[in-house]
């Protein structure tokens, strides 16, 4: 079925829409949907950043719009659409409509962008006009033919198109220059007549694509309109063009037409309306003149816009009781699902969540750690200690607790090349991988052998001391299981030659730390130890065990439980990895500058010790 | 967005720096400075060294024309002649037509002696299908009286520049100076077709010396074309119009607007008015406007203003209490009560709940002056979630002790105004 001359949409009208503009489109399909419509309105999305699929509802159902680039692609792909909504913005409005007019199939574009330079509109619109094809807009929601299809986001919510029933034909067909007022004059319209069957905003521009008469003139062809409703606009001189058709007899069908901002004559002269177009620039351009004229020609002109719903009314009742027109039969309404997002926000349902999260909140304004504003984190001064206290133990930390995590950080930041972690890390890089992946491959050497003793050391320290046993017991129940006490031991380190490192740790702690119970503990450990062997010390592991315990233990804000918690969870094993990944990314960085070759180990350094082949 | 009228000095300005580059031979040379109150006049001379040496014009430079006819032009004058004439005039009250404003900006240029008869006239105007040029050899002030003497010329806009015939259709009284008219006004066409002009008019440009000078002319510029034109409109500021000083009120709203990417707008037409309007919406504020002077109130119109674009709750409070402060500042001297009509059509998208709740703040925080001047307040708006807003100002009414009539999409939008003020419903 072909469209006539006075459509510009039908029930089977379909649609590119420029812009990614999700919620436009997915109102488009749930009029489409309400409408009972068989095919959606939008064939597809031009979108310049993608090309792919997009997923909208259809009813309950979902459903993939194909999405394209460019108008082009779009055209060949879909050569039976004949109209394109144009969401591009101000700036990219005039090519890609011109580009679209350029497309022999497309007859209609809508302009939605606000600030369309008026030269770039008048050539548009010539452009058009010459091609025989209609712009509506710039600067506009649109327009929607009812019971068929909606540009965009007109006429608002689902509700509003119900009680206007806009899902349905009406007798009315209505154009008028404000968007704004459309919502408005569907609603003055839906109580006073049947309802529309067209309703055009031809936008508040001074230099619209199609005027008001363009589309007065197709409403007066159209047989399925019997009224005919405008709203013009102070400024601009289109409505004289009404006025001369009227005079030519071009327009048969009853006209109810108000121009507004016939205030403007009390106002001073500079103010300037919300329209671009609304500004009287001689005495023919005001809202009084117009209106005269137009009464003058035979519209029917209401006194002010109070009467004109009323006029509106007048005119269907006689035309009813004439005969001419019959009540519209009122079809059966599809539900549209509420969307979840709304629904939600109007308190109707609810639904259980299958994640929580305690730690930190990115939803407001500013992300939240712990509970508190990035900002305050930062105002105070809290460092990465303190964030650690917020994000790991949910806690504002004392400054120096938070100062001893950085001083750890520090200390186990790196240990060179050869240790696990560095050489892992070291060899992916060689072998060309990327920096994040040689980084996972050095962290996933860290565990029991590997940069686990803290975890071990203050695990066992803390077993011993706590169930009582003195430091000779402890010693001797670990020498009877033949396990050596985690956090024992040094390869060079010894008694006569310390460790910098747990001196330094020592030292801090001492001075800071309430309680040092564990360490000393710790330290009698070692005496015992040290008796029998001079490297067996307390060793930077075990140090930072055990007095992570003595800062928990210090702290008030630790409860046992949760001291044990730390142990349990392996926070200390998480502290090893967070330093120690500054090294390994060191490492790494290093590689990748020096440009190192693959890394293969000398085969000389291995011994093959295969199992003889029979 | 709009066309919006801009100083003599940066469209002179404009000329001197780019029309160069439409015409070989062009060389107005944009001897111009303008003076402000806040100008040093010392500084003035010693920018533009011109001003010492020629004979000098000194006009007003706001957006009003017909200076000559005012009075309000020094023709012929000495640089220490044209101090003394700003001095004096600078910040002075004068009436042109019918508004009264304040002098504060004039420009200096140099005077061109020069015979009547050597006055012509060119501007150019935009309809919307096509450009149209307008040439005389009559120019001066009585340009309108020796209309018949206006060549137009009529360019389509799909027309390429260089199609233009304008040789053939000039006068042919020009003689000489005809080639180099035509190559003049084509390259200002296409200047203004370039630059984002919507209205151009030079009245009068003179040969001096051979040279095309143009005198005095007014431009409007289609502000839409801000984006493409950062270049060559060198930084322009569009003035405000002559003789509309803001109110503090005004300013007030003006700079809540400029913050928020809403849309919030007030003109005090009338402090004393008892007609009040708070209307969401560019197009319906016009109508409620409209409807209260079509029942014969403007005389009580007390502003006009909207706001739109969902502004939040804050903007909308403080939107209120401008507008409160202002109704309850005296009450009307016949004990006659005030009326605010909290109008608006059917919204898009727009929460109304939510806008409403933020003038809700705005009238509890003004409730005891609200009672004392008597004001009653009507309410009709539509939209998502418009019955929880009706009925949160349903129950203000109950709260404040002032009566709230509320109406929804049901009553006719502007119903509110003549039950307002015509006393029935």
């Amino acid at each position: 079925m072909t469209m006539k001359d006075y459509q510009l949409f039908d029930r089977n009208t379909r649609a590119f829409v420029y812009g990614f503009q999700t919620n436009a489109i997915q109102r488009m399909l749930d009029f489409d949907y309400l409408c009972r419509r068989s095919v959606p309105s939008v064939a597809a999305i031009i979108n310049p950043n993608r090309a792919g699929v997009h997923k909208l509802f259809w009813g309950t159902e979902e459903i993939l719009l194909p999405m394209y680039r460019t108008i082009p692609e779009a055209v060949a792909a879909h050569p039976s659409v004949d109209v394109m909504v144009n969401f591009a913005s101000f700036r990219s409005a005039f090519e890609t409509s011109m580009e679209a007019l350029a497309s022999p199939g497309i007859k209609t574009v809508a302009i939605i962008a606000e600030g369309v330079p008026e030269r770039m509109a008048r050539v548009m619109a010539a452009t058009a006009q010459k091609m025989k094809k209609t712009i509506i807009g710039p600067a506009t929601v649109g327009g929607l033919t009812a019971g068929a299809f909606r540009i965009g986001n007109t006429a608002g919510t689902i509700e509003n198109i119900i009680e206007s029933k806009l899902h349905r034909p009406g007798c009315v067909g209505f154009v008028s220059k404000s968007g704004g007022m459309l919502n408005e004059a569907f609603n003055i319209i839906a109580r006073n007549s049947s309802g529309a069957v067209e309703g055009i905003a031809i936008g508040g521009d001074r230099y619209p694509g199609s005027d008001l008469l363009d589309h007065i003139l197709r409403f007066e062809t159209n047989p399925d309109v019997a009224i005919i409703a405008s709203l013009g606009e102070v400024g601009g001189t289109d409505e004289y063009r009404i006025v001369e058709a009227l005079k030519e007899g071009k327009i048969t069908k009853p006209l109810v037409i108000w121009v507004t901002g016939t205030c403007s004559k009390v106002l001073p002269g500079s103010v300037q309306f919300g329209h671009a177009g609304a500004k009287a620039q001689t005495d023919l351009e005001t809202a009084d003149a117009k209106n005269r004229a137009l009464k003058e020609a035979g519209a029917i002109v209401p006194d002010s816009f109070d009467g004109y719903g009323d006029e509106i009314r007048r005119v269907y009742e006689s035309l009813l009781a004439e005969g001419k027109l019959r009540e519209v039969e009122e079809p059966e309404i599809p539900t549209i699902p509420m969307d979840y997002a709304k629904a939600v926000s109007e308190g109707i349902v609810r639904k259980s969540t299958n994640l929580i999260c305690t730690i930190s909140d990115d939803r407001g304004e500013e992300v939240l750690y712990g509970g508190k504003p990035l900002s305050r984190v930062l105002d105070d001064g809290m460092g990465i200690g303190g964030v650690i206290g917020l994000l790991w133990f949910k806690k504002e930390i004392p400054p120096w607790a938070a100062e001893f995590i950085e001083l750890v950080l520090q200390i186990v930041a790196d240990h060179g090349p050869a240790v696990s972690a560095a050489h892992n890390a070291i060899v992916a890089s060689c072998a060309g991988k990327d920096l994040i992946t040689s980084l996972a491959s050095g962290l996933l050497t860290i565990g029991p052998r590997f940069g686990g003793a803290i975890d071990d050391a203050a695990r066992e320290f803390k077993r011993a001391r706590d169930s009582g046993l003195s430091p000779e017991e402890f010693v001797r129940e670990m020498k009877t299981a033949g396990i050596n006490i985690p956090g024992i031991g040094h390869r060079i380190k010894s008694v006569k030659n310390p460790d910098k490192r747990v001196e330094l740790l020592i030292g801090y702690a001492r001075e800071n730390f309430e309680r040092t119970d564990l360490l000393d503990y710790a330290l009698a450990v070692q005496e015992i130890t040290t008796a029998k062997k001079g490297n067996l010390i307390l060793n930077v592991d075990g140090c930072i065990g055990v007095l992570f315990i003595d800062l928990m233990s210090s702290c008030e804000v630790f409860d046992e439980r949760e001291i044990d918690d730390v142990i349990k969870y392996g926070y200390l094993n998480g502290l090893f990895a967070l330093g120690r990944s500054i090294g390994i990314i060191g490492h790494i960085l290093d590689q990748k500058r020096l440009d190192s070759r693959l890394y293969r180990h000398p085969q000389d350094d291995i011994a093959f010790m295969l199992p003889e082949f029979k | 967005m709009a066309q919006r009228g801009i100083r003599e000095f940066d469209a002179k300005r404009i000329l001197a720096e780019m029309l160069p580059g439409y015409i070989d031979d062009f060389d107005y040379n944009g001897e111009i400075a303008l003076v402000t109150a806040d100008t040093d006049l010392e500084v003035v001379a010693v920018d533009n060294p011109w001003v010492k040496k020629k004979k000098l014009v000194v006009k007003p430079d706001q957006l009003f024309g017909k200076r000559g006819a005012h009075g309000l032009i020094l023709l012929d004058a000495s640089w220490d002649e044209a101090k003394k004439y700003i001095q004096e005039n600078m910040g002075c009250e004068v009436l042109v037509g019918s508004v009264v404003g304040t002098l504060d900006t004039f420009l200096i240029e140099p005077f061109v002696p020069h015979g009547p008869e050597e006055e012509h006239y060119v501007a150019i105007k935009s309809e919307r299908e096509k450009d149209v040029i307008y040439f005389s050899l009559r120019g001066g002030i009585d340009i309108e009286a020796n209309w018949d003497s206006v060549t137009e010329i009529p360019v389509s806009v799909l027309a390429r520049p260089e199609e233009i015939d304008l040789g053939s259709k000039l006068p042919a009284g020009l003689a000489d100076r005809l080639a180099p008219t035509a190559a003049f006004i084509r390259g200002l066409y296409r200047l203004y077709r370039d630059l984002g002009f919507s209205y151009l008019e030079i009245n009068p440009f003179v040969f001096a010396e051979g040279k095309i000078v143009p005198l005095d002319l007014v431009a409007r510029l289609d502000d839409a074309e801000a984006f493409w034109q950062r270049k060559t409109w060198q930084g322009l500021e569009f003035p405000e119009p002559f003789g509309r000083a803001l109110t503090e009120e005004e300013a007030w709203i003006k700079e809540i607007d400029s913050r928020t990417g809403a849309s919030l707008k007030l003109t005090i037409l009338n402090p004393r008015g008892r007609v009040w309007t708070m209307v969401a919406g560019g197009g319906a504020s016009v109508i409620y406007a409209d409807t209260i002077c079509d029942l014969g109130f403007s005389g009580e119109l007390a502003n006009y203003g909207e706001y739109s674009g969902d502004p939040s709750t804050q903007d909308t409070y403080e939107y209120t209490k401008t507008i409160l402060d202002l109704m309850t500042r005296e009450k009307d001297p016949g004990g006659r009560n005030k009326f605010l009509l909290i109008g608006g059509g059917i919204a898009n998208f727009t929460d109304v709940a939510k806008t409403f709740k933020g003038v809700v703040m705005g009238l509890e925080d003004y409730r005891d002056r609200l009672r004392d001047t008597g004001v009653e307040i009507y309410v009709r708006r539509g939209g998502p979630h418009y019955e929880e807003g009706l009925r949160i100002m349903r129950q203000l009414g109950e709260r404040l002790g002032v009566p709230i009539h509320v109406y929804g999409p049901e009553t006719h939008m502007t119903r509110i105004v003549s039950m307002a003020l015509g006393g029935g419903e």
